[in-house]
């Protein structure tokens, strides 16, 4: 059973993933939009994820292929 | 004439390629290649869980063999045997033991031990930039052919199948609810897969009771045509739709096919031992418009004995979840011989299903007109004999078969090629190809402008693109040897179990091209003429590119 199971996942396992991570970026860069001079009108709510988005946004600018955070007022690295 | 029974050519096929797997491809895993079992693999140093994750091996096997078999082992031989069974069958069984094996093996080997890269990436590091500009140029062409030549193929197919109609488009409503119900709705996949593959047969049956034809003409095209507008407009949507809701499950019950299939093949030969009809060599070949056995053989069959695509395959997902070095035998030589398995099948149905000698001749009557159709008559009258179907449910349960496995071949192919042009698109920063839509466009179209200018709008003559596509497929094959023969150079060691391969697929698909050249140019194709001569002029450019890098790192001293 775990064999057929990872014969359906296993192909595109990649792919959606992939998507996943894309969806997951897009909404990490709005909770940090304040940070890059984008007004956020729900930054009350946003704040109180930031630090739990720390890790995401340092794998970001990594996967992106900045070294160091981009952003001057918060150093991940 | 001594006549033989189809049994035979069975057994020494399956024995052949056995022993390839057992003795040759453990020596070249062992003494070639070295496979060490301690190497940490990309999908452990790079891992990620995305793209790079460590995978069962039978998984991966399992993937890999689905992905590259298609209704090329089908078809080749199917076109080949005009020759006579002995070419294509000698053909198949030494290209899958020395060749295939081999460039799949290697293909997956080397992208390994690059840190998962894919042959692309690597032809630029090993040969040069240029020659890997040529290849992503090489493996849009391939996309346009594999794209427009499986659409000629399956609307032929439907136009003389008209019973497998509603079963082909039937399978795509089965393989969305497959998708919404196992991503979706988190239900565990025993069920849906029984009741789908099911459901599939039972409207085979169904397909059977009532055939469909496309009747009258559409501004202008007939049937055949029609379908290929049809099939392209699918691919575009099918490209588009998210993967969990069509492709992933298609792809899956393509698998649960293909396994099926040749199960249901061999079963059947073997319990009707059919005997075979068809000239050993065919020496009216000629005379019936058949083009030189050397080379065109070589490149009408490509999957089944060598094909680039796979090498594509393999370095493109694969060799990202390669859990041990060890498993690139298994899953690269192992996957190459399945498809040898079902050329093989094809070769003995094609030959041993048509009928007496006499009936054999009236079907190969003429080059270029054979394809699934032929594959399904000879099919159809052995399973029908081997396990008592009836031979019109058989017929139409092989074409269904069939046409699945080249539809999911496009529309993934569709996937790639819209792929491919939206990272042109961002290398050369043109934010207008980068478009979902418009990229998507661009790749159907160019697959339309190829498929009707092989057919032309009558629909006629559209399989003479096959050996073009073949000799595209070769000429990736023999970049990818010779791709792992300079890293062998590099690694001081044996290339020429490599590099003989990739000399030999070369220069037939060199020859096969000049050939094809002169046939278009006297048939008036100009389309296929423009395409042949890119090709010709890519193999060439990446030739020389090649064998300068290879005698670089001959004698290079460090």
């Amino acid at each position: 059973m775990y064999l057929a199971d990872e014969f359906y996942k296993a192909p595109y396992r990649g792919a959606i993933a992939r998507e996943k991570r894309d969806q997951d970026d897009l909404f990490m860069l709005l909770v940090f939009s304040e940070l890059m001079g984008v007004p956020n009108p729900a930054s009350y709510y946003t704040l109180e994820l930031q630090p739990v988005l720390l890790e995401q946004f340092h794998d970001w600018h990594t996967r992106m292929g900045m070294e160091k955070s981009p952003l001057d007022d918060f150093r991940c690295c | 004439m001594l006549s033989m029974n189809a049994i035979i050519l069975v057994v020494i096929g399956v024995v052949f390629v056995s022993l390839g797997y057992v003795f040759y491809s453990r020596f070249i895993a062992e003494k070639i290649y070295r496979l060490d079992p301690n190497y940490e693999t990309p999908a452990y140093t790079k891992r990620d869980n995305v793209d790079y994750i460590p995978t069962d091996r039978v998984v991966l096997w399992g993937h890999h063999f689905t992905t590259v078999a298609g209704a090329a082992p089908i078809i080749g031989p199917a076109i080949a045997l005009i020759w006579g069974w002995l070419p294509a069958f000698i053909w198949v069984v030494v290209g899958t033991m020395f060749f295939a094996g081999v460039h799949d093996f290697g293909a997956l080997w080397a992208s390994v031990r690059n840190e998962g890269k894919s042959i692309g990436s690597l032809t630029g590091e090993v040969v040069s930039i240029r020659a890997r500009n040529l290849f992503m140029i090489v493996i849009f062409l391939l996309l346009l052919m594999v794209n427009a030549v499986f659409a000629v193929s399956i609307s032929n197919a439907l136009v003389a199948t008209p019973s497998s109609v509603i079963p082909t488009w039937s399978a795509i409503a089965v393989a969305l609810v497959i998708g919404v119900l196992i991503y979706k709705m988190h239900v565990p996949i025993l069920w849906p897969t029984i009741v789908g593959t099911a459901i599939l047969y039972a409207v085979i049956w169904v397909g059977d009771q009532v055939p469909i034809e496309i009747t009258g003409t559409f501004m202008g095209l007939s049937a055949g045509p029609q379908w290929i507008l049809i099939l392209f407009g699918y691919a575009a949507v099918a490209s588009l739709l998210p993967v969990w809701l069509l492709l992933q499950p298609r792809d899956y019950i393509n698998g649960i096919q293909l396994f099926i299939g040749l199960g249901l093949l061999y079963a059947a030969v073997i319990f009707a031992s059919p005997e075979i009809t068809a000239p050993a060599y065919n020496s009216e070949a000629t005379g019936i418009g058949a083009p030189p056995i050397v080379p065109l053989l070589f490149v009408t069959i490509a999957c089944g004995a060598i094909s680039g695509f796979h090498g594509l395959v393999a370095s493109g997902t694969t060799s990202k979840q390669l859990d041990k070095e060890p498993d690139a035998r298994f899953v690269g030589y192992l996957g190459s011989l399945g498809e040898g398995l079902l050329a093989i099948a094809t070769i003995v149905v094609v030959s041993a299903g048509l009928g007496s000698s006499e009936e054999w001749r009236a079907v190969y009557s003429e080059f270029g007109i054979h394809g699934i159709d032929t594959f399904t008559r000879g099919g159809a009258n052995i399973v029908a004999g081997g396990l008592g179907l009836p031979v019109e449910f058989a017929a139409t349960l092989l074409t269904v078969m069939a046409v699945l496995f080249a539809g999911t071949t496009m529309d993934s192919g569709v996937r790639i090629q819209r792929m491919i042009i939206q990272e042109w698109g961002t290398i050369y920063k043109l934010p207008f190809m980068q478009n979902h839509y418009l990229a998507t466009l661009l790749a159907v179209g160019s697959c339309l402008v190829l498929a009707f200018g092989a057919g032309g709008s009558d629909g006629q003559g559209g399989m003479l693109i096959w050996p073009l596509f073949g000799t595209t497929n070769q000429l990736l094959a023999g970049i990818t040897l010779l791709v792992i023969s300079i890293i062998l150079v590099k690694l001081k060691r044996p290339s020429r179990y490599t590099l003989v391969p990739m000399l030999f697929v070369t220069t037939m698909s060199f020859l096969a091209g000049l050939i094809q050249l002169r046939g278009f140019y006297e048939n008036e194709q100009y389309t296929l003429l423009v395409f042949d001569l890119a090709i010709i002029v890519a193999a060439v450019m990446v030739m020389f590119e090649g064998f300068s890098a290879f005698n670089r790192e001959k004698t290079s001293t460090v």
